[in-house]
């Protein structure tokens, strides 16, 4: 790795928690590596730089952009949209990027409802708010008007805002899978990585031999060990109404276990410890819709034939089928977003 | 290599190009769609000129694929495919869309169905690009087949195949074969005896050494698919060896529990606690009723057992399955009689002397439980009058909306029985005289000639409340006669209610068994009512008989005959061809999940323990899809309707529709 000249690396962050950039530094003493291999150019979360600075690098200037966070401002697009002139590859990084994540169930909200429970019904952020005051993209103040960046009312992927070269699932990434991207992406050891394809890799149309996910192509039952059967599901449990056997497929305890659709690589470390796959990897290749996936899997094995039945097993057993089955990937589903109201 | 698509419009006569502007929707594709080299409309594309006309095409234009918009792919897919394949281009590349059923035929605006056409086209046009040329494959075909039900219909089937050389298993639900027909006196409309012209086709059944019977069994469980079903049947305990009995009868006679013999004789006569229905019974073997038995209930008796000359009798039998392989399936499973107490005003089962046409075939056969002699219900009395109430459950919105076809029929001919045997006085009550077969209108011109009086009208009520005396204690028939144009009240002696026929109460269930689908009034739906009446949309499955609607005996013999003609054309060609359109599994991406294992309605999919993955045994895939749309992580992929295909059809369709612009508002 040492003979290759150093290449320059970017990270960044949009609408996320901040849990991926820690997951960078999960690597542990690798990432010395990483700043062996690669000069970090920019990475505001654990360096200081400006975004003036970035704009003056020249195009293409980064071989390699992690960006995580989705796009809900209209800051985070330009970002967006900035690191990918600057960059050869923009990976999107975790969950959030990829397909929206827990930022993106606010899609099932409109801007002015996520604004009336943030600053309008009283909230921890802003306990008491009796002018009702809201940002407003523009401030007149006597020293001049400030800005504050435009909040969109739907969240975005990054993919839905500019071209992405490759995708690095998981809420966030395990370590050992972000440490494969990068050597990957600096070894070329990946095939079809960009470098190496001709005209580079078809972006939002995917050929068929073409993974532009870093990761595997199954699911994470092919990691998990538990014993499975045939499957015929009588009753749902959530996960405080039961203590699961030990040795058995969660799913077919009742458990809404999200692993039949997600893709592998975490090690199915969350069936290892008795709890339920909750689907941050996202879908595998060729599934257009993880939540449509999921249901229609469900409701393939519910063992019933008589509809009153059949609508109670689902009515007791899966209260909240967005949450349980769009919590990663609702902004980047078929859906994207709950319908708005017309307005007249 | 790029895409050559040739386009082709059809006029269907006016049946399109009344309501769709087909020259305008040709014009336009040629010019719209991607890659479409050749765009034309034609008056009858399924004409001979019309088929030649596209193979022309494909081989001076090097077409890579075929877009026909016409009618229903049910009707003419084989056509174009087959079009396509004489002119070297993969039957599969070939994409029928529906304008005629889907838009013409629906739709009355030229301009709406116009446009409709066009999305249509195009979609078909975007699909027909993305698909892959497919071949066929064959199957050999067990010669071996599945009768159920051991009416005439069913009777008829196995003969014939019997008769051509072809092994048949016949299942009855009833301790014999025979079904309804056994329980007739005569025959309309020539008044032969029912039992003298069925008994030789029963005992012919019985003794044909292509025959297996299983009687007093029922159909459990059916996979696999044409050419290669596995049926399980469940033999139900007879408690009598089968091989041991040498049907003496004695048992019977002996036996000390007489039980009303709801089945056969309708209520009518009695049976013993071990009985075979019927004298001619086929086969002779007797069935013991667990229910009504001293022994079985109360642990006393065995007299059966200890009169058995053969030591055939074995309480301790049990129902035993049985598995078959068979290449075809004829399902002849008959009907069962309208409940006449749902119809509470006609007084069935609260006034004695109120009768159902099933008890009256019973009460007038000379082997029934009076010995023919039609009296009412004291069991000596011969009635001075009888009313006949037609439509009893059939052509009402309260019951059931059809016609059941043979009650007119069976009413004139009971009309004859009564005149003949006795001196009543016989009034047929009817909505209207359905009289179309052969000889049937000449039975109806006799019995008018014999004197029965026939009273146009629906009868409202039958009632024993006497208004004048003399219809005191009698039955009042009360009715407006629609011709007379006023109410009538007829006093008579005995009335009989001509119940319709109603489809078997576990005929769906049975019909899902088999893959096969029901009418909205529960009789088995054929593949084509007018061009394919025996055949089903499952192939290999074969309907005869009532089960497929109302029908006479010569109807469901000729049904019986035409399902083993079509039968017996599979079995001599040896081989189907089953078509490409299968699932398969990726095993790479498989993670044998298992969500699949229990779905497919085909057996088709088998779990592998070592590898654990999944895997479509490709000859019983029907490629119905069930496995494709349940697969969470998206590795099972449905042959010639893949993801990719799919979304091009849909993108195809919506090809004029705008993304809703995300109108973003600066401030709040």
């Amino acid at each position: 790795m040492s003979d290759k000249p150093k290449g320059k690396l970017a990270l960044y962050w949009a609408a996320s928690c901040g849990g991926c950039d820690i997951a960078v530094l999960a690597i542990d003493e690798k990432i010395l590596n990483v700043a062996e291999a690669f000069d970090i150019v920019f990475w505001p979360c654990a360096a200081d730089g400006k975004v003036r600075d970035v704009e003056k690098m020249d195009d293409g200037s980064i071989d390699v952009c992690l960006f995580n966070g989705g796009i809900r401002t209209s800051e985070q697009e330009y970002m967006a949209q900035l690191l990918r002139r600057k960059s050869k590859v923009l990976v999107a990084f975790g969950s959030c990027a990829s397909e929206g994540c827990i930022p993106g169930l606010a899609n099932m909200n409109t801007r002015k409802e996520v604004f009336d429970t943030v600053y309008k019904e009283g909230s921890a952020t802003v306990p008491e708010n009796p002018q009702d005051v809201r940002p407003q993209p523009a401030t007149k103040m006597p020293e001049g008007i400030l800005h504050l960046p435009v909040f969109y009312d739907t969240l975005r992927t990054l993919d839905q805002t500019v071209e992405v070269d490759y995708y690095l699932p998981g809420c966030p990434p395990e370590a050992e899978n972000i440490w494969k991207a990068i050597t990957a992406i600096r070894g070329k050891g990946v095939r079809n990585l960009l470098c190496e394809a001709p005209e580079g890799p078809s972006r939002q149309k995917v050929p068929d031999t073409f993974s532009a996910v870093i990761g595997l192509n199954t699911t994470v039952c092919e990691e998990c060990p538990r014993k499975r059967g045939e499957k015929k599901i009588k009753k749902f449990y959530r996960t405080w109404e039961i203590i699961p056997d030990e040795e058995t497929c969660l799913l077919e305890q009742g458990l809404l276990c999200c692993g039949i659709a997600t893709r592998a690589g975490c090690g199915a470390l969350c069936p290892a410890v008795n709890s339920p796959c909750i689907g941050c990897y996202g879908a595998n290749d060729g599934v257009a819709d993880f939540g449509a996936r999921m249901m229609s899997a469900l409701a393939s094995v519910i063992d019933s034939d008589d509809p009153d039945e059949i609508r109670r097993i689902i009515e007791e057993g899966i209260p909240d089928p967005v949450g349980s089955f769009y919590r990663f990937s609702l902004a980047a589903s078929q859906l994207r977003r709950k319908k708005k109201m017309q307005i007249a | 290599m790029a895409d050559k698509i040739g386009i082709y419009v059809c006029h269907c006569g006016s049946n399109i190009a009344g309501t769709i502007d087909v020259e305008e929707v040709a014009r336009w594709a040629g010019k719209n769609i991607g890659d479409v080299v050749v765009s034309k409309d034609y008056k009858f594309l399924c004409s001979s000129l019309g088929q030649q006309m596209i193979e022309d095409d494909i081989r001076s234009e090097g077409l890579t694929g075929v877009v026909v918009g016409a009618c229903s792919p049910h009707l003419h897919e084989k056509t174009f495919r087959n079009a396509c394949k004489r002119a070297g281009l993969n039957p599969f590349l070939c994409q029928m869309t529906n304008l005629r059923e889907h838009v013409s035929w629906v739709n009355s605006d030229k301009a709406a169905g116009t446009k409709k056409a066009k999305a249509l086209i195009f979609a078909a046009a975007e699909r027909v690009k993305r698909q892959k040329p497919l071949e066929p494959m064959e199957v050999e075909v067990n010669p071996a087949t599945l009768v159920v039900g051991g009416g005439i219909a069913g009777l008829q089937a196995t003969l014939e195949l019997a008769d051509a050389g072809y092994l048949v298993y016949l299942v009855e639900r009833e301790p014999s074969i025979g079904g309804h027909m056994a329980q007739f006196d005569k025959t309309f409309p020539t008044l032969d005896c029912s039992a003298c012209i069925l008994t030789p086709k029963m005992s012919e059944v019985g003794q044909h050494e292509n025959v297996t019977m299983f009687t007093y069994s029922e159909l459990e469980e059916v996979s696999g698919s044409v050419g290669n079903f596995k049926v399980k049947i469940r033999k139900k305990a007879r408690y009598v060896d089968y091989d041991k009995c040498t049907g003496c009868g004695i048992c019977t006679e002996k036996c000390p529990r007489k039980v009303i013999d709801d089945v056969f004789e309708a209520g009518m006569g009695y049976r013993k606690a071990i009985y075979s229905p019927f004298p001619q019974a086929v086969p002779r073997i007797p069935v013991i009723d667990a229910e009504n038995c001293t022994w079985f209930t109360r642990g006393k008796c065995r007299v059966c057992s200890k009169v058995c000359p053969t030591d055939a009798v074995d309480y301790d039998q049990k129902d035993e399955i049985v598995e078959l392989n068979v290449g075809n399936i004829i399902m002849a499973t008959g009907w069962k009689l309208f409940d006449c107490k749902r119809i509470p005003q006609y007084g069935f089962g609260r006034l004695a002397n109120v009768y159902t046409n099933m008890e009256f075939e019973r009460l007038c056969n000379a082997a029934g439980p009076t010995s023919g002699k039609i009296v009412m219900r004291d069991g000596k009395t011969e009635p001075k009058s009888v009313a006949i109430v037609h439509c009893v459950g059939s052509r009402d919105v309260n019951s059931n909306p059809y016609c059941s076809g043979v009650c007119c029929m069976a009413a004139l001919k009971f009309g004859h029985l009564v005149l003949e045997k006795t001196k009543a006085e016989v009034y047929s009550f009817y909505i209207d005289m359905r009289t179309p077969m052969k000889d049937y209108e000449e039975f109806y011109q006799r019995l008018l000639e014999e004197g029965m009086h026939f009273v146009r009208g629906k009868v409202a009520e039958v009632t024993d409340a006497a208004r004048k005396p003399d219809e005191k204690g009698k039955l009042i028939v009360q009715v407006e006669d629609t011709l007379l144009g006023k109410q009538r009240r007829i006093p008579v002696d005995m009335v009989i209610l001509m119940g319709g026929l109603e489809p078997q109460a576990d005929a769906k269930e049975l019909g899902l068994k088999c893959g096969i689908s029901c009418s909205m009034a529960g009789w088995y739906t054929e593949r084509h009512p007018k061009l394919d009446p025996v055949a089903t949309m499952t192939d290999g499955v074969f309907v005869a008989g009532v089960c497929q609607g109302p029908k006479d005996i010569p109807a469901a013999v000729a049904q019986g005959a035409a399902a083993a003609a079509r039968v017996a054309g599979m079995i001599a060609k040896g081989t189907v061809t089953i078509e490409p359109i299968v699932a398969s599994i990726d095993e790479e991406g498989c993670s044998g999940c298992r969500i699949c294992n229990n779905l497919c309605p085909f057996n088709a999919i088998e779990y592998d323990e070592e590898k654990k993955v999944s895997r479509v045994i490709t000859a019983l895939c029907k490629g119905c899809g069930t496995c494709v749309a349940a697969c969470p992580a998206g590795v099972i992929t449905g042959a010639h309707f893949n993801n990719e295909q799919i979304f091009a059809e849909i993108d195809g369709i919506l090809w004029d529709a705008k993304p809703q612009a995300e109108v973003e508002i600066a401030s709040v």
